[in-house]
């Protein structure tokens, strides 16, 4: 059960301006069916040029509506310029506070808004489909969408970018392209799912690091090399260098290089000490490690 | 506020009669049923007693029950005993409709080299069989198929499928925690290797399970540790969960005749006047085929947590399969699966009673109904007034 505000309950069961505006100034409309939530959002402008009149239809949660309520209050009696400047967190805060799964519909309101008063500069013409590549397919959003939540909320995770635009809220196919969007804005404040620091022993014996290897080769690497019909044993380390070799389908594999690089290698990283680096019995001289 | 309960396949309202039995289970007698002693001896025989009970209720015998922690737990170790006896076999067959207990549990495998296969099902939420027939071979370990869907109600021929299962050499399992206590099980005569049911889905308390092992069924114990259930379940058994097990098992098989007349009406009265009193509205799953107490309709262009918070504010409890009642944003995989329109899978609602349900409730949830459905079409952006 969501912990919603008391504000957010009464929007939700009083929403206020519910309806549509026949002559409306300005018409937007965002979200879909598919997509579990949907807002038109209508406003008129009255002689002296503000807000007079403003009203929503929502298809949605209990916070979509409420979102939408709240946003028709918000905006009655600004002028355009100061309707602009009204983001998702204006919504937010006269909820009360929205939980971190629903901000995308706060967000959602923002978008209708900035979507209705484009329609009003365009003197009613309908709005330009948005433009851009896709990132997240499911739910149809752009990557100058995502690249505006992560710059305007300063989010760092892509978790918190499906909260507030839902991308990677499906299938979870673009998570690395929405971190790869979070590094190009965020720099190194991002955080990937991968970052948390591993909990790695501070300093090894040899003996220790040896045994660690093998523990590490045997739960962490074997496995995931066992599912696709291939080994690897343990050679020797020597010093920070570490000799496996692979056996089965890995022997084989035109793969194995990356299979070395991207597990073998980063696994070992991860669990023992970022010092290591991996050789292939037999190609240390050809490879001369991967670095 | 009364709370009006209908999300009975969620969870269960605990039997007193249940209650009165376990409780002298903690403080009075709460010997461990492996000593030595009479003191913990006496507990022993009532462990037996709740044994007996589950057995007569499943058609089975006392030594082929294993007393778990949850429905969960025995999918767990059903699933994964299995494998580990399976030898070369590598392929799982489950449905796309299963439970997440089922379905994470095989997913997670398939990382670990095994095949699995998810078999479809068509619009009204019934199994592909021909799909199925075909995917059983040679290199198939296990078949596990739950006996009704949690969110439809809709039961599969598991009957049929342990059979075709049986044919060909393969394990099969069921998870019955939707159907035990509901519909008659009788495993008797069945093909049926293993079975899963949940306490507290049958008037009993949550954190007690069975999983039924079919003599003869290689199965490698999940949780390993002490000796208790024969080996096949280490852990020290939960004795007053255990006895109540046993009543609420007790009660069910007295009840069966209940639940498929009088909650079954009281399901079919509350599905028809919310039928006839909401317009764009229809059922989910194959009414011919389900269970007594399930009723799952999808109200067109508006969102079920939007229907459920405004329930709420009547105390009445059901559930949805829409995107955010789960937190994700999609809709239930179950809706999914059977292609219900994005229209109507995010408005969908379950109505699940139990023997406790009266028919004033009933009216009560199909009186308010219209006005909710009404009230949040007038605000969706998808009807045209």
């Amino acid at each position: 059960m969501w912990d919603y505000t008391d504000d957010v309950m009464d929007h939700f069961l009083k929403p206020r301006n519910v309806g549509y505006i026949e002559d409306a100034d300005g018409v937007g409309e965002v979200g879909s069916l598919a997509c579990g939530d949907a807002l038109t959002f209508t406003f008129k402008l009255g002689d002296d040029g503000t807000i007079a009149d403003a009203k929503f239809k929502t298809f949605g949660c209990a916070s979509a509506v409420a979102s939408s309520s709240v946003l028709t209050e918000l905006v009655k009696g600004m002028t355009i310029e100061e309707a602009e400047k009204v983001t998702n967190d204006d919504i937010v805060d006269k909820l009360g506070g929205l939980p971190d799964q629903k901000m995308h519909c706060s967000v959602m309101g923002q978008e209708a808004l900035e979507a209705a008063i484009a329609n009003y500069r365009n003197k009613g013409k309908a709005v330009t489909p948005k433009e851009g590549k896709i990132i997240c397919t499911c739910f149809g959003v752009t990557e100058e969408e995502i690249r505006k939540v992560v710059t305007e909320h300063g989010l760092t995770k892509a978790e918190q970018v499906t909260n507030f635009c839902k991308a990677g809220g499906g299938c979870g196919g673009c998570i690395g392209d929405i971190e790869k969007i979070i590094e190009e804005v965020q720099g190194a404040k991002a955080e990937t799912a991968h970052t948390a620091a591993p909990v790695r022993p501070a300093k090894l014996t040899n003996i220790q690091k040896i045994q660690l290897v093998q523990q590490t080769i045997n739960e962490q690497i074997r496995p995931a090399l066992r599912a696709d019909g291939g080994d690897i044993d343990l050679i020797d380390v020597d010093g920070n260098k570490v000799i496996v070799a692979f056996r089965g389908m890995c022997s084989q594999c035109k793969m194995a290089e990356f299979t070395m690089r991207d597990v073998v290698q980063a696994r070992l990283k991860e669990f023992v000490s970022e010092d290591l680096v991996v050789e292939e019995e037999g190609k240390e001289d050809q490879h001369g490690g991967i670095k | 506020m009364t709370i009006v309960y209908m999300d009975n396949n969620a969870t269960t309202k605990v039997a007193q009669e249940v209650v009165e039995e376990m409780l002298p289970y903690f403080t009075e007698f709460y010997g461990n049923p492996s000593s030595m002693h009479s003191f913990g001896g006496q507990v022993g025989k009532k462990v037996v007693e709740a044994r007996q009970r589950i057995a007569s209720l499943l058609g089975c015998t006392p030594d082929e029950i294993v007393f778990t922690s949850c429905g969960t737990e025995s999918d767990n170790a059903a699933i994964r005993g299995v494998l580990e006896s399976a030898g070369a076999r590598r392929k799982i067959i489950t449905s796309r409709i299963e439970h997440p207990a089922v379905l994470s549990t095989c997913r997670q495998l398939e990382a670990h080299g095994y095949m699995i296969v998810e078999i479809g099902v068509d619009k009204q939420g019934r199994l592909n069989l021909d799909e199925l027939k075909d995917s059983v071979d040679e290199n198939t370990a296990l078949v596990t198929i739950m006996h009704a869907n949690n969110e439809t109600g809709v039961i599969f021929p598991i009957e049929e499928i342990a059979q075709l299962a049986k044919s060909k050499g393969v394990v099969f399992h069921t998870d019955a925690v939707q159907t035990v206590g509901k519909i008659p099980v009788n495993l008797k005569d069945s093909a049926i290797d293993l079975l899963s049911l949940s306490g507290h889905k049958l008037h009993g308390p949550k954190g007690v399970g069975v999983l039924y092992v079919r003599k003869g069924t290689r199965l490698t114990p999940f949780m390993v540790g002490g000796h208790q259930e024969s080996g096949k379940r280490a852990g020290t058994e939960n004795v007053p969960g255990i006895i109540a097990l046993g009543k609420a098992c007790q009660l069910a098989e007295q009840n069966i005749v209940h639940e498929n007349t009088v909650v079954k009406d009281l399901r079919d009265r509350l599905e028809k006047k919310i039928l006839e009193t909401c317009t764009d509205s229809f059922v989910n799953g194959d009414t011919e085929n389900r269970l007594p107490n399930t009723s799952n309709i999808s109200f067109e262009f508006i969102e079920g947590e939007s229907i459920l918070m405004m329930l709420d504010m009547y105390g009445i409890c059901a559930s949805s399969g829409s995107a955010c009642t789960s937190g994700s944003l999609e809709p239930s995989h179950v809706m999914r699966a059977m292609g219900v329109p994005f229209t109507a899978a995010h408005g969908s609602i379950r109505y699940s009673l139990s023997r406790y349900t009266t028919q004033q409730e009933v009216d009560f949830v199909a009186e308010k109904m219209p006005a909710i459905v009404n009230r949040l079409r007038e605000l969706s952006p998808f009807v045209k007034t």
